[in-house]
């Protein structure tokens, strides 16, 4: 650290400083720009768009129009036109509280740099959490949101034929774009039964043009005879080093399987079971968190228009619960304008006239979230031997017997077992061990907490930190005279 | 059979094919696009072996976040989602095993 310290770049003092360019983040970028401010939108991706936007990759010289690569596109002309310092393929590892504001350490290109902003906009989305099954490791298994950035960015079906298993409207998304790209799928698998989509229709009629492209998704997949199983799961993986088939089962009103089970075959699945806000950064810059259910999990403290109780630090997206991509454009444009208003800017005129559509936005992401989140039952699709942390290959009764010796916190099982101090750390463990110590102990999930988040956020290559290291400047006294 | 949502998989032009190599058998995929992307075309799935147990392991979050991905290219362990595909590129999966 003190290498790094010492050798990184004097940086220009910017004023707001956006990590993450999906439909939060860039609409925040944009808003503060309007209001004349120096805006650094930082970002994962080579282009702005997020998960849900994600751009086509350079391989695609042209391809057919999907609403999703419209909006992309017109938020990254918005971008380009109001002449954002977009950095893409920049990830940040560390956030640091300093004099002037925040220092922010990033790696690009194999090279770490510090920024320093006055203020913090954090718009980091969300990532998938996915209930370990036994055979879930196997090549041949992609998230259910994961296999969305293959097709958005390379226009590539999974496989020849494949599965989709999971909640909420992602999985009907995921069939239909299977089949738009040239593959097969097998069959449809949901928990969700049609009278949880029928409970829905409230919010449904709320937003009559994306309930009818859902129809259509449904309609399309029935209409070409891919069974769909509804009120059901895959719950084992078949296959030697890869994905041949996989076993489906019942599952009952609380989602634990029950019944006879069967298989199918394929050379793919995709399996996802909702996201979960991703709150390392917020929490690094000091932000506490709640446990909220409808937001998807554990959510950092918010007050209105994404202030925080931590000055000069604004959040926005989903990254601050699970409210969609319609929410998320409005809630980055609330935060972009407060965290304006932090700097001098009047925008309170502006907020007022935005916050009812965010609500409104905001009521449609809650209903689909509430679909797509685990009842507490989906836990037991994990059996003795199923592995959950994948980096560190620990089996859920590796867990269990950390938990039964009295590990009652993520924190414990982390420090006793390394899950979640592996190369992903531990976002496709934490959710799954919270919810096995709550099943466990027979306690509610809101009292078992997240581990507290260390930098790196991201993996940093060691040559990453030593490339700023140069032999020439190592003080070394001149050799005494012989 | 009737198609609402109809294969478009025909209209998508892309660059041109270029060949690289995976554990020294030649693979072609489209210059420009993730190296995850055209390994999963060319059906090679298993990219490396989990560390502690040697659990066949290939891409999974394709975001960057799992690091299930993780290939050696010109000696540097790298996220096979996170590569463009360039010719000619040389690379071999992480296999802790064979190794040592």
């Amino acid at each position: 650290m003190l290498l790094l310290c010492g050798t990184a770049q004097m940086a220009d003092l910017i004023d707001i400083l956006v990590v993450g360019a999906g439909p939060a983040g860039g609409n925040a970028a944009l808003a503060a720009a309007r209001h004349g401010k120096h805006v650094v939108l930082l970002d994962e991706q080579v282009k702005p768009g997020g998960q849900i936007w994600r751009a086509k990759d350079s391989s695609i010289l042209s391809a057919p129009q999907t609403p999703e690569g419209s909006a992309g596109d017109a938020l990254r002309a918005q971008i380009t036109k109001a002449q954002i310092d977009h950095r893409g393929s920049t990830r940040i590892w560390q956030i640091e509280r300093q004099s002037e504001g925040w220092d922010v350490h990033v790696l690009r290109d194999g090279q770490v740099e510090r920024l320093t902003t006055k203020t913090l906009v954090l718009a980091t989305g969300a990532h998938e959490f996915v209930q370990p099954i036994p055979g879930w490791t196997k090549p041949g298994v992609f998230g259910l949101a994961g296999a969305t950035a293959l097709f958005k960015q390379n226009l590539s079906p999974p496989g020849q034929r494949t599965i989709v298993s999971g909640t909420g409207p992602l999985v009907f998304f995921v069939a239909s774009e299977i089949r738009r790209l040239g593959g097969t799928v097998a069959a449809v698998v949901t928990p969700n039964t049609r009278r949880d989509w029928v409970s829905k229709l409230p919010a449904l009629a709320r937003r009559v043009d994306l309930a009818l492209r859902g129809a259509l998704w449904i309609a399309h997949i029935m209409m070409n005879r891919v069974p769909i199983f509804w009120g059901c799961s895959v719950v084992s993986v078949e296959g030697v080093a890869r994905v041949e088939g996989a076993e489906i089962q019942k599952l009952d009103a609380n989602w634990a399987p029950k019944g006879e089970t069967w298989s199918i075959d394929a050379d793919s699945l995709c399996l996802g079971h909702g996201l979960i806000p991703s709150i390392e950064a917020p929490q690094l810059s000091g932000i506490t968190i709640s446990y909220r259910s409808d937001l998807g999990g554990w959510v950092p403290d918010i007050g209105q228009d994404g202030a925080t109780s931590v000055e000069g630090v604004f959040l926005c997206g989903d990254g601050a619960g699970i409210r969609g991509a319609t929410a998320a454009e409005l809630h980055g444009t609330l935060a972009g304008l407060s965290a304006a208003e932090h700097l001098g800017a009047r925008t309170a005129k502006e907020r007022a006239t935005l916050r009812p559509r965010f609500n409104r936005a905001a009521r449609f992401g809650l209903a689909m979230t509430a679909l797509s989140t685990p009842r507490p039952g989906f836990a037991m699709l994990t059996k003795p031997d199923t592995i959950v942390c994948r980096c560190e290959s620990l089996t859920q009764t590796r867990i269990s017997q950390e938990v039964e010796v009295g590990a009652a916190s993520s924190n414990a099982v982390k420090s006793g077992l390394r899950a979640g101090m592996g190369p992903c750390g531990g976002k496709y463990c934490q959710t799954a061990i919270a919810r096995f110590i709550a099943l466990h102990e027979n306690r509610p999930e809101a009292e078992i907490p997240p581990s507290a988040p260390r930098p790196p956020l991201r993996p940093v290559p060691m040559s990453a930190l030593s490339a700023n290291f140069d032999y020439d400047d190592l003080p070394i006294p001149k050799p005494a005279p012989l | 059979m009737i198609r609402l949502a109809p294969d478009q998989s025909a209209q998508i032009r892309r660059t041109e094919k270029v060949e690289f190599t995976f554990d020294g058998t030649a693979i072609w995929g489209h210059a420009g696009e993730s190296l995850a992307a055209a390994l999963i075309r060319s059906g090679r799935l298993h990219l490396r072996d989990a560390p502690e147990d040697a659990d066949p392991r290939g891409a999974f979050c394709l975001m960057g976040l799992c690091q299930e991905c993780l290939v050696v290219l010109e000696g540097q362990t790298v996220e096979s989602c996170r590569i463009e595909l360039q010719p000619g590129l040389d690379v071999t999966s992480l296999r802790y095993g064979a190794d040592g």
